[in-house]
């Protein structure tokens, strides 16, 4: 099996790397079977420099994919795809029905209603959408919602929204934030909007998010991909699914720390309660801490505070003063 | 596609084969992760001490095969200054066996150091450069090319399925698409700022 090393001398990189291509391809994108696995299988086995071409491709196409914004520019889509054709015929024939139904009936289909919702500091709230879309709305969010018949689109005008869609095609599903905007690709994802940046997360599936008045590509995220934007400028990590779910929390009615400054974690508290949490010194605010809390349960973030790190906690009406 | 002499399938065999196929799959994770994402130095290096641009894509697949031997018996960390190490020493090597090579083939013998690790850009601005090189990159595949890439990666859309939709024929999909693949490991690895022109 890892016999063969140099047998590359009669033959080029470039023709090792034409045929990994060539292999990988076939795997990839045609019917493939037991036996062509075989065929591959001694084909990389034959030298090594079979399988280090074969790993590099693979690597290059993986990493495409976490990466990918390879839309072509739109000037170069003026004919159109098989997709948008098939998209305008869907809605060709929509108009039909729609002009068929009472003319009352396709008046109301034809100007649905831009519905609003809101949850307060501290409470959370649900919205289902009549073709079992799930919105979750955090602490202290304001979003609208337009259930339309081409397209659905939601707002979120401020706080922190968990997004679970049922993906369809003829009826995209896009959050505008700001000044950004997600598109759904079978999906879920978490947006959360702040004063100065917005930061999308995706759960499961894909989204697209585009930036609106740029020329800028769409950029395809990935589940795993946590992307804050931050006026034009973009910056994406990939996070593992445990710190993602740790961040849902609040989905639960918790906030989870690890390794989070005690800085960080009073801004958490305060988004959550009337009561804020301030921290004075810098030392202070830079000790880290791990545990799960009770988005309500301030006190008992302030327990472990003054029991674990010996610090100490003030009441002064509405705020409460964390300091050595 | 050719004969393998590998070990008769006995349960000692099959119980060897096993742990080599572990073992290779954590080794091609490990090039995959930490050794072609070094490609672009690793090209800068041989291409600022190898006169002979012809020679640079054999010399980097000994590279990396003598990486991989080695990897195999236990894979080296950090990657960076070991994958180095490895080119300086074959550059070495080059010169010292074929005489043929003028002394100048190596612009500086004593030079060949290790690009020094500075310290890194933080990970959004990675992430920002990298996304603009994948951007440029397929930008610069030829239209064709870039459409048959563009339904692969993005639409998920099979061969068969690519070749209805662009109306051509599954062998000219076949070529666009390993153009593409290369062209774009090469672009993305940093080898070439163009991609080759197609055959």
């Amino acid at each position: 099996m890892i016999e063969a090393t140099r047998t590359n001398d009669a033959i080029s990189a470039a023709d090792i790397e034409a045929n990994a291509a060539s292999w990988f391809r076939r795997r990839q994108f045609w019917a493939w079977s037991e036996a062509d696995q075989i065929e591959l299988d001694k084909w990389l086995a034959q030298s090594l420099a079979h399988r280090i071409a074969y790993w590099r491709l693979q690597g290059a196409w993986e990493h495409s994919g976490r990466l990918a914004a390879l839309r072509p520019p739109a000037s170069e889509s003026n004919a159109p795809s098989g997709n948008t054709l098939k998209a305008a015929v869907k809605i060709a024939a929509m108009a039909v029905v729609a002009i068929v139904i009472s003319a009352s009936m396709a008046a109301y289909v034809l100007t649905p209603r831009e519905k609003a919702y809101a949850a307060g500091l501290g409470q959370r709230q649900t919205v289902r959408l009549a073709d079992g879309s799930q919105i979750e709305l955090n602490t202290n969010t304001a979003l609208r919602v337009l259930d339309g018949a081409p397209a659905r689109t939601v707002w979120l005008d401020k706080g922190e929204a968990f997004f679970e869609v049922r993906h369809d095609i003829a009826r995209p599903f896009t959050v505008i934030v700001g000044e950004h905007r997600v598109t759904d690709l079978g999906t879920k994802f978490v947006i959360r909007r702040d004063v100065d940046h917005v930061k999308i997360a995706v759960v499961e599936g894909r989204v697209r998010l585009e930036e609106q008045g740029t020329t800028q590509r769409p950029a395809l995220l990935s589940r795993g991909d946590v992307v804050v934007a931050s006026g034009h400028t973009i910056s994406m990590l990939n996070r593992s699914t445990r710190d993602i779910a740790n961040d849902l929390g609040w989905r639960h009615g918790v906030v989870v720390f690890r390794h989070t400054t005690l800085a960080e974690a009073a801004d958490e508290f305060n988004r959550y309660n009337n009561d804020k949490l301030v921290v004075t010194s810098a030392s202070v605010a830079k000790l880290t801490m791990n545990g799960t809390f009770r988005t309500s349960e301030i006190r008992q973030f302030t327990e472990v505070a003054q029991a674990v790190f010996g610090l100490h906690v003030e009441n002064r009406g509405h705020e409460i003063v964390i300091s050595r | 596609m050719g004969r393998v002499a590998g070990p008769s399938e006995t349960g000692k065999d099959a119980e060897f084969l096993e742990n080599a196929a572990a073992n290779m799959a954590e080794v091609g994770a490990w090039f995959i992760q930490e050794v072609f994402p070094l490609e672009a130095a690793l090209m800068q290096f041989l291409h600022h001490n190898w006169r002979n641009a012809g020679d640079i894509a054999d010399l980097r697949q000994d590279i990396y095969l003598r990486v991989c031997e080695v990897a195999m018996k236990q894979i080296p960390r950090p990657a960076k200054p070991f994958v180095f190490a490895i080119a300086r020493n074959l550059l070495i090597d080059r010169v010292r066996r074929a005489q043929i090579i003028p002394i100048d083939a190596v612009a500086d013998l004593d030079a060949l150091g290790v690009p020094v690790d500075e310290p890194g850009p933080d990970r959004g601005v990675a992430a920002r450069a990298e996304l603009r090189r994948l951007q440029a990159a397929i930008d610069r595949l030829p239209p064709r090319c870039r459409e048959a890439v563009v339904l692969a990666r993005i639409d998920g859309l099979t061969g068969r399925q690519i070749a209805q939709r662009m109306g051509v024929t599954e062998s000219a999909v076949s070529h666009h698409l390993d153009y593409g693949l290369r062209a774009l490991a090469d672009m993305l690895y940093g080898e070439t700022a163009e991609p080759r022109r197609p055959k």
